[in-house]
């Protein structure tokens, strides 16, 4: 009867996450499809606690481990998740995605410790009997894509948040074609070795696919870690779903499989937004060791321009536009932001936000931002729609924005990041670079906008910058 | 030869679920804004957080005198829930501020 009852929560589950990606995928019903998938993950956790029998008829035990688990995992997680700044938020997501990881990995391990044991016990096959077998495979494909993902996240979080640093190594791409080949091979040897190598073999598979999550993401340039977490993400998904091949769990192997596929899916949705091919971003190492050819390219004189000329500009232009980057989100200076943008509204000037689908760490971190301020939601205008308002622009403030302004990317053939679409900035009156000093972009490459005749720089920290520049205007 | 048609049809019901559900996470995000790239990112990373269900499993059955299964169950719990509430919570904290905006206009 229970086990009826559980394989209907499971269905119930599955269906709630199905409607959870679904709504989360339009604007209005995003914040409800997020409830009602965390509600069927509650349902089917809470079921399996209490309803789950394993073949033989056995009830789980060991209720004061899985609720004390349970209860330090909930207010870690909600505390790390509330108290976290918005900027952070994508590394946090990296940090999330690799426990997830961590914990499809363990679950292997263990079964895998529990079936080895089991056989060396009973030994109804002997001990150098091939473990050929189905769930075998599964098992060892979960600790695998299990592990890969917690190290490769693991980095990716250490990257975003500045403790990792991009890292180039000779013949990166052989070691990590070989790497990932070998460690597949592994687990072919796993399988056809007999029981008692197996332990081995299974420690040697964790260390491997560890090594090369690491190896993974390494050399991939900081500017592509967003494309690199949505890839983890998905294979977390497809870890999951082993779990769920092994224990015959239907709300896991849906779960895991959907967030498999739509991940994969979002990853390359993300890649066509910064123009790439998810191949060339792998194996690209983006701003790493193939920037050389751009820094001799732009160089030339910069033009300063003082608060008080910039507060002048600005109130005596008819249209702004905003173009608001990472430098603005590690400011804090959102907030502020928002102030100059009512300020110059009420005296007539019409304010818009240029949002380059890359602009901050991940594809729409910029809109959560600017949400976060308070920003009405028309202000803010999609690359494709603002781009041919730029020639009808008095002036442009880019706010510690680099690389998604640089022109190079539609006119340098040898510019790393050639071919990625940029917002066409230089088309308005005037362009005011707000930036901390010449320092470059993630991408690790010279700006020729900064040089441009039509260009002024504002040097100084984003949000004090702004704040004077708030005032200043209100004095005009 | 044999044995791999024997897996397959043994586990028939699953590969139906898997290929239809692969079908499935295509189609159902297949047409998401961009905005919106970052907040669904984050809530499929609390769906895979289902794995948690495994980590369930494998601490209940886990024998009283085999420490470690039951501790690295125990930390497969801890790290399954970390995922699950930190995800959604986060998910949630992105989607306030959209829900926040709207009402202003």
């Amino acid at each position: 009867m229970q086990t009826h009852l559980l394989e209907i929560i499971y269905l119930i589950g599955s269906i709630t996450f199905i409607l959870g990606l679904k709504m989360l995928s339009h604007p209005d019903s995003a914040r409800k499809g997020n409830l009602v998938a965390a509600a069927g993950m509650i349902l089917a956790i809470v079921g399996t606690i209490f309803f789950y029998e394993d073949a033989d008829h056995n009830k789980l035990g060991n209720y004061i481990w899985i609720f004390g688990g349970l209860i330090i995992g909930t207010v870690a997680g909600f505390f790390a998740a509330k108290k976290v700044q918005m900027t952070a938020m994508p590394e946090m997501v990296s940090l999330f995605n690799g426990m997830g990881g961590a914990c499809a990995a363990i679950i292997s391990i263990v079964e895998l410790r529990h079936f080895f044991h089991h056989y060396n016990e009973t030994e109804i096959l002997g001990s150098s009997y091939p473990l050929l077998r189905g769930d075998i495979m599964t098992m060892v494909l979960g600790l695998i894509i299990g592990s890969v993902s917690f190290a490769g996240s693991m980095i990716a979080w250490g990257k975003l948040n500045g403790k990792v640093k991009d890292f180039a190594f000779p013949a990166q791409h052989i070691i990590n074609i070989v790497l990932m080949i070998g460690v597949f091979a592994l687990g072919g040897v796993l399988m056809f070795s007999g029981i008692t190598a197996a332990y081995t073999w299974m420690y040697l598979i964790l260390f491997v696919a560890l090594v090369y999550g690491v190896l993974f993401v390494l050399p991939i340039g900081g500017a592509d870690m967003p494309v690199v977490i949505s890839l983890l993400n998905s294979f977390t998904g497809v870890a999951a779903a082993c779990g769920g091949f092994l224990y015959h769990n239907s709300v896991m192997l849906t779960g895991g499989i959907l967030v498999g596929s739509a991940g994969t899916i979002l990853t390359i949705l993300m890649c066509k937004a910064m123009n790439r091919s998810l191949l060339n971003v792998i194996i690209g190492s983006f701003g790493g060791s193939s920037t050389g050819s751009a820094v001799a390219g732009a160089a030339g004189d910069i033009r300063e321009i003082t608060m008080n000329d910039t507060a002048v500009l600005l109130s005596y232009s008819k249209k702004v536009i905003i173009v608001p980057g990472y430098g603005l989100a590690v400011a804090q200076a959102q907030h502020v932001c928002h102030e100059l943008e009512k300020a110059l509204e009420e005296k007539g000037v019409e304010v818009k936000y240029a949002i380059h689908p890359v602009a901050g760490r991940m594809p729409g971190h910029m809109n959560v931002l600017l949400a976060e301020a308070d920003v009405p939601y028309p202000k803010l205008v999609e690359m494709e729609e603002i781009n041919p308002e730029f020639s009808s622009t008095d002036v442009v403030m880019v706010i510690g924005a680099n690389d998604v302004v640089n022109p190079a990317a539609k006119r340098d053939t040898s510019s790393p990041i050639y071919g990625m679409p940029v917002l066409d900035v230089e088309n308005a009156t005037t362009t005011i670079v707000m930036k901390r000093g010449m320092a470059k972009g993630y991408a690790g490459i010279e700006n020729e906008l900064f040089f441009e005749p039509k260009t002024r720089m504002l040097f100084g920290d984003a949000k004090a910058t702004l704040q004077k520049l708030v005032a200043e205007v209100k004095a005009v | 030869m044999e044995q791999v048609l024997l897996f397959i049809y043994d586990n028939r019901e699953i590969i139906t679920i898997v290929i239809l559900s692969i079908f499935l996470g295509i189609e159902v995000i297949g047409s998401v804004p961009s905005v919106l790239h970052t907040p669904l990112m984050s809530g499929a990373n609390a769906i895979h957080g289902v794995v948690i269900i495994g980590a369930i499993i494998v601490m209940g059955k886990a024998e009283p005198d085999n420490y470690i299964a039951l501790v690295l169950g125990f930390f497969a719990v801890i790290l399954g829930t970390l995922n699950v509430v930190g995800g959604f919570v986060v998910t949630d904290r992105m989607l306030e501020m959209f829900k926040k905006k709207k009402k202003t206009n």
